[in-house]
């Protein structure tokens, strides 16, 4: 029976952006999706979506067990770490956190966050993403330099938020990365920051935005529906939500107790070992069902049962 | 899809003849437009005007009901393709196999397991609510064996077989749990059909694409099925993806009756984590219901989250149940904070108080499931509100100190509230994740 037409008259599509330069081996690129998520073909819903694997620059004082093991001996040496999250792991792209600056969690200093920086990009082939801390001041003060240790490597830095992203932004411009603006789960602010931002002369077209993440049963569905409204926005024609977006399911899965609950805390949700990685691997697929195109996770069999499932959509690579 | 005033008057007789009691056809139109008045009251319609008009009234996905009593288990009736446009309506149905080449303790133990599985979260239950009996022995006597199995679980049933006999022989047991027969494809069409039609149960019609499913449900519908749920036969997962997010569009946006059913998919092949995976995106993608084999509680745990978050309604926020809550083995020193009572707040509170070690209570304050900045500017949360939470849960005998941290967002609140309660008042982190710190370092400063 001949089916009725859909009019998909979409007249924006979101841009296609490439991670990675200089001297890595390879380049990722995202994004280019010119329809709703299963609303064409694959190449018309854009780039396969990837996965970067997290590396911290110092070592995670608060992992569950079950997490910290998976990665061995490497904790403490981030240019290992990176070496077996894309050797061994298969991560798409490394994602260097900067937790260590942070006040709160060891306050290391430039010195540091330059030579670990330099440690890594020595270590792996495959595009970088350098994300801070978080606590502004400190930000503000040693990303820059970490953005100059990469120069040329056209990395994705993070992030800039409404309130800081001068700092950010500048350097970015003079050392030709690419840039994550962050607005907590808000479709308006995220527009503003992205505004903020081109308005200094940063091209929308390096940029990638980041809602905050909820992890599933603590807020995914928020993230899950800003993302369809801001990806529906670009596919409108609205330039400023036509960005490549990425989620953090990483470290917010594992801050969830059914991820982090052994079988002998919670019987009723039987292995422990089994459930955490699946936490984590189902709140990326159910947020890659809302258009995102890069996700940031943490267990490595979280990320092979993902890359399985983008495998079986999408073809192996 | 209503229509309006004068898309009906065109199937008028235009006459007006006032029998209807209207002054003119037009007049009447209108007003059948509005519902207030019925299409019965018009002596001269035609029987092409009344089809139309109640095709016209129908929703445009229909909603299909199986199993009976607590065991009933509804999917449909959805009315858009992204949440945050209204809600979805009818949560994603998740059934687990049971296969019916088992041994027979096997097979026992398997409907007992699956009859077992209960969770919970945030006060609501996730059930599992149907059993999905597979022929794979090819066999009609053992079919039905194991569909009275299924049915003694007290869920819903599905019975997966495309031969008639097996379907037949199953429905002698089962047809008055009113199960869900899966199915009809082109080659067994009628006898499905009939069969489905006798036993008055619903029936899925499986077909390799949507276009072939168009043809086959009108085949079906011209056989006396109404009660119809799709099924995409195909091993292509893009392809899968693809056509239920076209049915999905051509039911809803062209209001396309031969695709305007339920889907059920079916995610029950390779490793609990690929099932789940695949699930996820089927709950999230426009099935309405889901047929897994793993019956893991770690992986039947995500699954059904990720149903209970996707079938959230956007509008109305989950919330928590006011009250003073433990966490750890709090006692009379313990710290008390407040937070309020959307269920996302307080939850992201009370993960990192626990992660902090310290024992503690929580004041979940009533703010009618906002958080608190949204709370504080729409005057849910002030000083008197939240002197009135304390009262309610007698903090004073609960704690020997009186003193009370409060989220550094709603920093500027901490006057009023000293005075209204007389407690000391500490400003805690803005930040949740930043309580374990702060309890560490600041609170236990205060000792």
């Amino acid at each position: 029976m001949p089916l009725p037409a859909i009019q998909e008259s979409y007249s924006g599509r979101v841009n296609e952006l490439t991670i990675g330069g200089g001297a890595r081996k390879k380049t990722v690129t995202v994004g280019g999706a010119k329809t709703i998520p299963y609303g064409g073909d694959r190449a018309a819903t854009g780039r396969r979506p990837v996965i970067a694997i997290d590396v911290l620059d110092s070592p995670p004082q608060d992992w569950p067990a079950v997490l910290a093991d998976a990665y061995g001996g490497v904790l403490a040496d981030p240019a290992a770490w990176a070496k077996k999250a894309v050797d061994e792991f298969g991560g798409d792209l490394v994602c260097l956190k900067f937790d260590g600056l942070h006040p709160d969690k060891g306050n290391l200093g430039a010195d540091h966050a330059v030579a670990v920086t330099q440690k890594v990009i020595g270590a792996v082939g495959v595009p970088l993403i350098l994300w801070g801390s978080g606590n502004d001041e400190k930000d503000n003060a040693v990303m820059p330099k970490v953005s100059q240790a990469a120069k040329g490597e056209r990395v994705l830095l993070g992030t800039v938020t409404q309130d800081n992203y001068k700092s950010l932004t500048a350097t970015a411009l003079a050392d030709q990365h690419l840039l994550i603006a962050q607005a907590p789960l808000d479709i308006n602010i995220a527009k503003q920051v992205n505004i903020l931002v081109s308005d200094m002369g940063f091209p929308l077209e390096s940029l990638v935005m980041f809602q905050t993440t909820g992890t599933l049963g603590y807020g995914m569905e928020y993230a899950y529906s800003i993302q369809e409204r801001e990806r529906l926005a670009a596919l409108g024609g609205d330039r400023l939500m036509a960005l490549p977006v990425i989620c953090d399911v990483g470290y917010e899965s594992w801050r969830a107790k059914e991820a982090k609950a052994s079988a002998s805390e919670a019987p009723q949700w039987g292995d422990g070992a089994k459930r955490g990685p699946l936490w984590e691997a189902t709140t990326a697929v159910a947020l890659l069902q809302s258009g995102v195109d890069i996700v940031r996770m943490r267990h490595p069999a979280a990320v092979a049962i993902v890359r399985e499932y983008i495998n079986s959509l999408w073809g192996s690579d | 899809m209503a229509l309006s005033g004068l898309e009906i008057f065109k199937l008028l007789p235009k006459t007006n003849c006032k029998k209807c009691g209207q002054p003119t056809c037009l007049a009447f139109a209108m007003a059948l437009a509005q519902k207030k008045v019925s299409l019965e009251q018009c002596p001269d319609a035609s029987p092409q005007a009344r089809e139309a008009l109640a095709a016209a009234a129908a929703p445009p996905m229909r909603l299909v009901s199986f199993g009976l009593g607590d065991a009933a288990a509804k999917t449909g009736q959805e009315t858009v393709l992204f949440r945050h446009d209204e809600k979805f309506h009818s949560p994603t149905v998740v059934a687990a196999t049971l296969p019916d080449d088992l041994p027979a303790a096997a097979a026992a133990a398997r409907a007992k397991a699956i009859q077992a599985l209960a969770f919970e979260r945030v006060g609501q239950k996730m059930p599992v609510q149907a059993v999905a009996v597979l022929n794979r022995s090819g066999d009609a006597g053992r079919f039905a064996a194991t569909a009275q199995l299924a049915k003694d679980t007290c869920k819903a049933v599905i019975l997966v077989t495309q031969s008639p006999d097996a379907a037949k022989a199953a429905l002698a047991h089962v047809k008055d749990a009113k199960p869900l027969l899966c199915g009809a494809t082109d080659a067994n069409a009628a006898a499905m059909a009939a069969i489905a039609k006798d036993a008055k149960c619903p029936l899925v019609a499986i077909a390799p694409d949507a276009e072939a499913l168009a043809a086959l449900t009108e085949k079906l519908k011209a056989a006396g099925c109404e009660d119809l749920v799709l099924c995409l036969e195909t091993l292509d997962r893009w392809a899968e993806m693809r056509g239920l997010t076209l049915m999905r569009q051509l039911a809803l946006k062209k209001n396309f009756r031969p695709l305007g059913y339920p889907v059920i998919a079916f995610a029950a092949d390779g490793t609990p984590e690929a099932q789940v995976a695949r699930a996820s995106a089927l709950i999230a993608k426009y099935a309405g219901i889901v047929v897994v084999d793993t019956i893991e509680p770690w992986a039947l745990l995500p699954l059904l989250t990720v149903r209970q978050n996707i079938y959230t309604d956007p509008q109305k926020p989950v919330q928590v149940e006011p009250k003073l809550y433990a966490v750890g083995e709090a006692g009379a020193d313990s710290p008390l904070m407040f937070t309020t009572n959307f269920s996302l707040t307080y939850y992201t509170v009370e993960g990192d108080v626990e992660a902090s070690r310290v024992p503690s209570w929580i004041l979940c304050v009533d703010t009618e499931g906002t958080s608190v900045l949204t709370a504080y500017s729409g005057d849910k949360l002030n000083e008197k509100i939240v002197a009135k939470a304390m009262k309610t849960a007698n903090v004073e005998t609960v704690v020997k100190h009186r003193k009370l941290i409060i989220p550094g967002y709603v920093a500027v609140m901490s006057g009023k509230l000293e005075e209204e309660t007389g407690w000391e008042i500490l400003v805690g982190p803005r930040e949740s994740s930043i309580i374990p710190r702060y309890l560490k370092e600041v609170w236990a400063g205060q000792k």
